[in-house]
């Protein structure tokens, strides 16, 4: 059916997320051209349990799109590395 | 320009060496070394274990670098950071900015190190006597990268 195509990204998970989820990353099918961070993170929040927690609204949640930092409006494309990790402390 | 992320710790003096080695032009060097600190938010801390996302953390890292340049007439500029378990007193990061006069030299390395802090990916677990905790970023850091406006000079 031409209107379920689904395309894959792989998502990163970083330091405490990281440890919360258990996972490092995954691969992560979503709808295709148009679908922004949110929309991803929502997906992933509804999962409940740790994933609700963490990507609770309020939280510092920090995104890096092709290992650029990114904003929950950037727009994501088959193939893209979208990484999810907390505010960052290092120096 | 050269950053680099290591688990090896580094010698200031051969990093500043290599650095100025033969370049006549060089007049003055500034250099932060940050270190781990045996006592943190009101625990003392045995061990700190450093994770970054690797790629990443380089091109931000040369981001922040290039920035600098573009403000300041500086020379050269090194960024060193460790990543790995380190142990109170080990160095964590090393800056070394080369400038001909020490103002440049003086506020690129501190604009480098405010921007590292707020935008380079490492994340600090310490170890302390109630367990592993992760470490919460700091609005400090953040008011300081702040200052500096695109136009700051």
């Amino acid at each position: 059916m031409l209107d379920t195509r689904t395309e894959t990204l792989h998502v990163v998970y970083l330091a405490r997320l990281r440890e919360a989820f258990a996972s490092s990353g995954e691969a992560f099918a979503f709808a295709g051209d148009g679908t922004t961070v949110a929309e991803v993170i929502e997906t992933l929040r509804g999962r409940g349990g740790a994933w609700a927690t963490e990507l609770a609204p309020g939280r510092a949640v920090r995104i890096a799109v092709n290992q650029v930092m990114a904003s929950p409006s950037t727009r994501v494309h088959a193939g893209d590395e979208v990484a999810l990790f907390p505010p960052v402390t290092g120096g | 320009m050269t950053v680099r992320v290591q688990q090896a710790a580094f010698d200031i003096g051969d990093e500043i060496d290599g650095m100025r080695a033969g370049d006549a032009r060089v007049g003055a060097i500034a250099t932060f070394i940050g270190t781990v600190r045996d006592v943190n938010d009101a625990a003392s801390v045995s061990a700190l274990v450093l994770e970054h996302y690797p790629g990443m953390t380089e091109s931000a890292l040369g981001e922040i670098v290039a920035d600098a340049k573009s403000r300041w007439n500086i020379l050269d500029a090194l960024v060193v950071h460790r990543v790995g378990k380190l142990e109170p007193t080990e160095a964590i990061v090393l800056v070394a900015v080369t400038s001909a006069h020490r103002q440049d030299a003086f506020a690129a390395c501190e604009f480098i190190m405010d921007f590292l802090k707020t935008r380079a990916p490492f994340w600090k677990k310490e170890t302390t006597p109630a367990g592993e905790r992760w470490v919460d970023a700091r609005q400090s850091d953040d008011d300081a990268a702040a200052r500096w406006s695109p136009d700051t000079r």
